[in-house]
């Protein structure tokens, strides 16, 4: 086992959106939290709660949306604060790293003096220090801010619960069974639970158990493999610096797969012009070229952008990505009829393709949002940002989009129009008298619309509508409250739009094509 | 798979599973020519599905209609989407090229999975580009064709579409895309919007299928597209056989 020590920075994404803990904020991604802070969860938010339900729980918060690559960017300098110390240092995922202890610890005189100096260094950040052996353990002792000694980790690890294992659907199992704590899973034989959970159920055991998640005699060293490229002229920008690594992020994966390896830890190393030379390395478990694209990409935004002290000088000239660590890939099974799989790859090779010919806001993707409107209830990412989001099934999408549609009282009901304007075109509603209708504060109109123009165009005759159906939103945010009311029109010549009316201004939102 | 088909083909003495026989053909023979589209639409294509390498047309107004833009119909996004719906729901990724104001939730409702259809909204002049290579690594993809189209650029794209097995569906003014089937929206009527109250619930639309080839003879349908739910559904004209929804708002 290794001695490990774990640095944790609590409520990582809450603190790189520059919030302290004291202030109620929760981080939100598709409309579900990620992430909030400590006053948050006194108030009651938790992740995994919906937008509305987490602001009905604690009046008065704050919602920043979730940004993987600013607290990527932010957790840089926390990393450099950590190598100086050890240079070794692996990035687990944004808020966590580990070091292996034996070389520094002897150099600082101990285990806890070196937790202490750490914590000390990384006290703006509110990181964690926990030393056990194994990283598992660690990463649960840092939460604590505890250092266990040499052989203690099993019985430290044998109080916690099964949840702590990440395995949703395991732990899920093992509450039915009552075995609710990680010391009465570890008490279970080995071969029992390779029977009952299988090879993950066994791994999980062995983490239990407070031991490496993988035998020893299971590693295999890595093979003499690197992917580099020649950046000419030296990148200073990110974005073109990201668009080298992607194709290298897919050629490494190509590689180890044509070898039957997977990757577990990635060193990125970066040169520049002057001679300096970056070096990182990124813990990752069972990676996609994607999530492997995404690391780097991370890395790079630390180093290249934003305010860090140890940003290079000068452009990038090499890019290199080096696997330190692999473990035989275990494949997945492909369906039975074809490959979905290779699709699945082929579509991405083709997606990072327009991406690196449009720019990588270019291209794509929706994700099911809370809200009232047509364009509220979606929400557009970046392709490869929301992919984490996306594992379900169509039909996990469409249910999705169906119970959000319960959450918001007073949403513009199914079936949807077809085209949303991004931005809302301007139009005007007469009465038949050619005076302009207007909308009281009530929801009351001054009289019944008959005659619609779009943009300026010739006027056409409104054969029927429904409306107005006021809304009134976020009143209680002066920067966000819009009072609106919608009316869906049929026009003379068959075509049937969604209307709104604010302030006075009717906009065309939608059109029923 | 390939040997039990060839099995079957020559009839080769053994054991006659009749049963299993009809289970294993059609499934094997329609997933290598044909994507599957929604029940409601496989009466409208010429071999009950969108064939592979082959270029859709979907236009608001009538195939032999004069061109002027006032005589466009609306209902051909919807169209296009109900389209889409079946391959993505059978697995396929799908993706649209060229639609800024693609309504979305639109999309999901009518059956898209939309984990598995990214968007290029707004490809500028580089939409041959883009287009070819969507069509090398996606089974459908649907293009908003800009009002002039290159010949060449044209040419270039339905020769890959075929070559590579993918269907493209275009929307759009433009005639320069030679398409192997043409739809179009012959008329429209929303149900369940009143002076005043109700809502849109329905829209029964009749569509018409023109091409080459196989798609030779019009075809006709009328569809309740999009129905009471957002999918598509086959709409009778009896008034008996409406969806039960609507026959309830419409008394």
């Amino acid at each position: 086992m290794t001695r490990t020590l774990v640095l944790w920075c609590p409520d990582w994404p809450v603190t790189a959106a520059g919030f302290s803990a004291d202030e109620p904020v929760a981080v939100q991604f598709a409309n579900r939290v990620v992430a909030c802070s400590a006053a948050a969860r006194v108030g009651g938010v938790r992740r995994g709660l919906r937008r509305r339900q987490a602001e009905a729980r604690c009046p008065g918060l704050q919602l920043v949306a979730h940004d993987p690559d600013g607290e990527a960017r932010a957790f840089e300098p926390v990393v450099a604060s950590v190598e100086a110390f050890c240079p070794r240092v692996e990035i687990v995922r944004p808020g966590v790293c580990a070091v292996a202890t034996r070389g520094p610890s002897r150099y600082f005189g101990g285990d806890e003096a070196l937790a202490a100096r750490v914590t000390e260094t990384v006290a703006d950040a509110g990181g964690r220090a926990g030393i056990a052996d194994g990283p598992f353990a660690a990463e649960l002792a840092a939460r604590g801010g505890r250092v266990i000694a040499p052989g203690q980790t099993p019985s430290f690890l044998s109080s916690f619960s099964v949840d702590v294992l990440e395995r949703p659907d395991l732990s899920d199992l093992l509450h039915r069974l009552g075995i609710r704590t990680l010391g009465t899973f570890a008490a279970l034989p080995p071969t029992s639970v390779l029977a009952r959970f299988g090879a993950d159920g066994l791994r999980a055991h062995r983490l239990a158990c407070g031991e490496d998640e993988r035998p020893i005699a299971a590693r295999i060293s890595p093979p003499e493999l690197d992917v580099s490229a020649q950046l000419d002229p030296p990148v200073e920008r990110v974005e073109t610096a990201v668009f080298a690594a992607r194709g290298l992020a897919h050629q490494l994966c190509d590689e180890l797969s044509a070898r039957g390896l997977a990757l577990s830890c990635l060193r990125v190393e970066a040169e520049t012009s002057h001679g300096e030379t970056l070096v990182r390395r990124w813990r990752l478990e069972g990676a996609t070229p994607l999530a492997l694209a995404e690391r780097v990409r991370w890395q790079l935004d630390g180093w290249l952008a934003g305010a860090n002290p140890h940003a290079p000088t000068a452009g990038l000239i090499l890019l290199r990505l080096v696997p330190e660590e692999v473990l035989p890939d275990e494949g997945r099974q492909l369906g039975f009829w074809g490959g979905d799989r290779a699709l699945d790859d082929r579509a991405a090779r083709a997606l990072l393709h327009i991406q690196g010919l449009l720019g990588p806001e270019a291209v794509t993707t929706a994700v099911p949002a809370g809200g009232r409107g047509p364009a509220e209830q979606v929400q557009l990412v970046p392709w490869g940002d929301a992919l984490p989001l996306l594992c379900g099934s169509a039909r996990v999408i469409r249910g999705q989009i169906r119970k959000e549609r319960e959450m918001w009282p007073g949403r513009v009901p199914a079936p949807s129009p077809a085209v949303v304007h991004g931005k809302p075109i301007r139009a005007e509603v007469v009465d038949e008298r050619d005076r302009p209708i207007a909308i009281s504060g009530r929801g009351a109109p001054s009289a019944e619309p008959a005659k619609l123009s779009i943009d300026g165009e010739p006027w056409t005759e409104v054969v029927v509508w429904a409306g107005p159906w006021p809304v009134d939103e976020r009143w209680w945010d002066p920067g966000a409250h819009r009072r609106r009311a919608r009316w869906q029109v049929l026009t003379a010549d068959g075509t049937a739009h969604l209307l709104a009316v604010e302030g006075g201004r009717w906009s065309v939102e939608a059109t029923y094509d | 798979m390939a040997l039990s088909q060839r099995a079957v083909a020559e009839g080769r003495p053994g054991p006659d599973f009749p049963e299993l026989k009809n289970l294993a053909r059609p499934v094997s023979l329609a997933r290598e020519r044909t994507l599957p589209v929604l029940p409601a639409l496989a009466d409208l294509l010429p071999e009950g599905g969108l064939r592979r390498g082959s270029t859709v047309a979907v236009s608001g107004d009538a195939p032999r209609a004069s061109r002027s833009e006032a005589e466009a119909r609306p209902g051909a996004t919807s169209l296009a989407l109900a389209l889409l719906a079946g391959p993505s729901q059978a697995g396929s990724w799908c993706a649209a090229v060229g639609l800024p104001s693609l309504g979305l939730v639109a999309a999901a409702e009518v059956g898209i999975a939309l984990e598995r259809f990214p968007l290029v909204a707004r490809p500028g002049d580089e939409w041959p580009a883009v287009v070819a290579a969507l069509v090398d690594a996606v089974d459908v993809v649907l293009v908003h064709l800009p009002r002039h189209v290159r010949s060449s650029d044209a040419r270039r794209l339905v020769a890959k579409a075929r070559d590579r097995g993918a269907v493209l569906v275009t929307t759009g003014g433009s005639k320069a895309l030679p398409a192997d089937i043409r739809l179009s929206v012959l008329s429209c009527a929303w149900e369940g919007l009143g002076h005043g109250h109700g809502r849109l619930r329905a829209r029964s639309m009749d569509v018409v299928v023109t091409g080459r080839g196989a798609a030779a003879r019009e075809r006709r349908a009328s569809l309740w597209l999009p129905a009471a739910d957002g999918g598509v559904e086959q709409c009778l004209r009896d008034p008996l056989c409406m969806p039960q929804q609507i026959a309830q708002t419409l008394g």
